[in-house]
């Protein structure tokens, strides 16, 4: 889960972003939004560093994105993802089991962040917390 | 004046948890304050299922579960005075409450008195309505007339307001906007003007929270370790209680399981959101900016901030059309070399498809190795060789023909005896789909209507 590597400033660690931040999935159409929430405020800069309208489009670029909008939400510690063009069908055309993109919040949550070793260590994202 | 109502939902789904209902009804049943209860039971899909039902079938075609929903609670709302608003009509609200009607004659109880909202239905206008693209919709697709099914507006709450003013115990609606299944009880209570936007804009948020029902009380939450939901078996369907002034607090039965946390509240708030600072309703444009959550004691957190913008001038509306055929098949390896032995049955399916030359759209996944997270054409799958030891191959084809679907599925059932060894657990499915396309129909064009029973 972690790799510390060393760089000239500080030991960074790559965490998945599921131990920083919850999301999830809704559609309309051809489109799907994913919310992502950090579940602490000083969490935010590590996530949006993560998740810019780029990484998040070539996470679904296989699946034909062809537009990422990303807002942000301060007062929800949020940022919402308008993915459109990546339902290959939409809920009613759609051969993939999960035609509405109900999963694909958990793709998201798959990228990696990359947090100070000593703030990944002090806030415990080197544990694995799953059950 | 009454200074706040409680809006309790029922069904956030069609197919949702049928007893859901009878906890925020004996909730709502023990509070002093006007109580409403809604029941969310209308997707994109299931108005397309509806349609499809009432094509087959002229009595058909609004909520298949209604009674079961309905049954254990309609004469507690009628006895102690909460009223139902719901778009369990689906493709035919009357057909709906007729069927209420019925269920109350078979519990013995007198005859409420049910309000239908009509207007959306605008199937036999189409050709000749102004329309315009939806902006979530590719650019330059166009509507095939000859095969539209259906097409349904996305009316405001004014039926609604319409219907509760006339006293209504019951309304019944076909396609309105989800969160107008809220908005309209608030208007009709508080007298809030069909242009006080920041108010109405606070509706439609306290709409918007409780039209999914347990989406905001812990369902579509638990993540084991990181976010856990108790009694995920039991879980309280939400409950708002809303003010005058606009305030709102979501909470749930007493008793119940789930959970009420600023979380699962922010998670609903931006739940199928695109745009925050514009979230078009027919009734105004909600601004969620500046909404924030604050939880107050235990499974109560209060929403505030959501601002309101003018209407836009149209409805959004739902046009289904015949959408052809989906087959699926599949097929289970499990042991020493499964991963393998369920690669060769994809390729050997992709091979017999065109061996037989059936025009199909195709897909196959490898379920244990890579599924929903993949494209039709299986590029994950295909750089994630590895071994795993329980695969199901599924395979799933559209075309405009049954006929060619099912030639299709039977490959997949073929391959338990000229497939590769150990191949169990075969079966497949056909169903008829319904596609839709959404457009922009001026509102000066419709009219909505409120027929009593």
């Amino acid at each position: 889960m972690s790799c510390p590597r060393q760089s000239t400033a500080q030991p960074i660690a790559a965490v998945p972003l599921h131990r920083l931040a919850h999301a999830r999935s809704g559609d309309k159409g051809e489109r799907i939004n994913i919310a992502v929430f950090a579940y602490r405020p000083e969490f935010t800069p590590y996530i949006e560093a993560a998740l810019t309208e780029a990484s998040v489009q070539a996470l679904f670029e296989h699946r034909g994105a062809f537009r990422v909008t990303r807002y942000h939400l301060p007062k929800l510690d949020a940022f919402n993802f308008v993915i459109d063009g990546v339902l290959e069908g939409g809920v009613n055309g759609s051969l993939n089991l999960d035609g509405h993109g109900k999963s694909q919040s958990f793709r998201l949550l798959s990228a990696l962040a990359h947090v100070p070793y000593d703030f990944a260590l002090a806030h415990g994202l080197l544990d694995d917390k799953t059950a | 004046m009454t200074q706040t109502i409680g809006i309790g939902c029922g069904a956030g789904f069609s197919g949702d948890r049928t007893d859901a209902p009878i906890a925020v009804v004996n909730a709502l049943a023990a509070r002093t304050e006007p109580a409403f209860l809604i029941l969310e039971t209308l997707g994109e899909r299931t108005l397309a299922d509806a349609q499809m039902a009432r094509r087959r079938d002229p009595s058909a075609g609004f909520e298949p579960l209604l009674a079961e929903m309905l049954r254990p609670v309609l004469a507690d709302c009628l006895r102690h005075k909460i009223r139902i608003v719901s778009n369990c009509g689906a493709a035919n609200p009357k057909g709906a409450a007729h069927l209420i009607e019925d269920l109350a004659d078979e519990l013995g109880i007198a005859k409420p008195k049910v309000a239908v909202v009509l207007g959306d239905d605008l199937t036999a206008d189409l050709p000749t309505l102004p329309r315009s693209p939806w902006e979530g919709e590719p650019e330059g697709s166009t509507i095939p007339l000859d095969k539209v099914v259906a097409a349904n507006a996305y009316l405001g709450c004014q039926g609604i307001v319409d219907a509760l003013d006339g006293g209504a115990d019951i309304v019944v609606t076909g396609r309105v906007a989800d969160p107008g299944l809220a908005l309209g009880p608030l208007r009709h209570v508080f007298g809030w003007a069909a242009d006080d936007w920041d108010k109405l804009a606070s509706g439609i948020l306290a709409g918007h929270l409780l039209e999914c029902g347990a989406q905001v009380t812990g369902g579509y939450f638990a993540d084991p370790g990181l976010k856990d939901v108790p009694e995920p078996d039991n879980i309280g369907y939400p409950i708002a209680e809303i003010s005058a002034d606009g305030s709102i607090i979501i909470t749930k039965p007493n008793g119940t399981g789930g959970l009420v946390s600023e979380r699962t509240v922010k998670e609903q708030i931006l739940y199928e959101i695109h745009d925050p600072a514009a979230y078009i309703t027919p009734d105004a444009v909600l601004d969620l900016t500046e909404v924030a959550v604050k939880r107050i004691s235990e499974n109560r957190v209060a929403v505030t901030g959501a601002r309101g913008k003018p209407a836009t001038d149209s409805y959004k509306v739902t046009v289904s059309l015949v959408g052809g055929w989906l087959g699926e098949g599949e097929i289970s390896y499990a042991g020493p070399n499964a991963e393998a032995r369920a690669r060769l049955c994809a390729d050997t399916l992709r091979r017999r498809l065109s061996r037989r030359e059936l025009a199909v759209r195709s897909r196959i996944d490898l379920i244990g190795v890579s599924s929903i997270f993949d494209d039709d054409g299986g590029s994950l799958a295909a750089d994630s060789i590895g071994r795993a030891e329980d695969v199901r191959v599924r395979l799933a084809v559209d075309a405009p023909d049954q006929a060619t679907v099912e030639h299709a599925t039977q490959e997949v059932l073929a391959m338990l005896c000229a497939g590769p060894a150990g191949g169990g657990g075969a079966r497949r499915r056909h169903v008829e789909r319904i596609k839709t396309i959404s457009c922009l129909v001026p509102k000066s064009a419709v009219s909505h209507a409120v027929e009593w029973r």
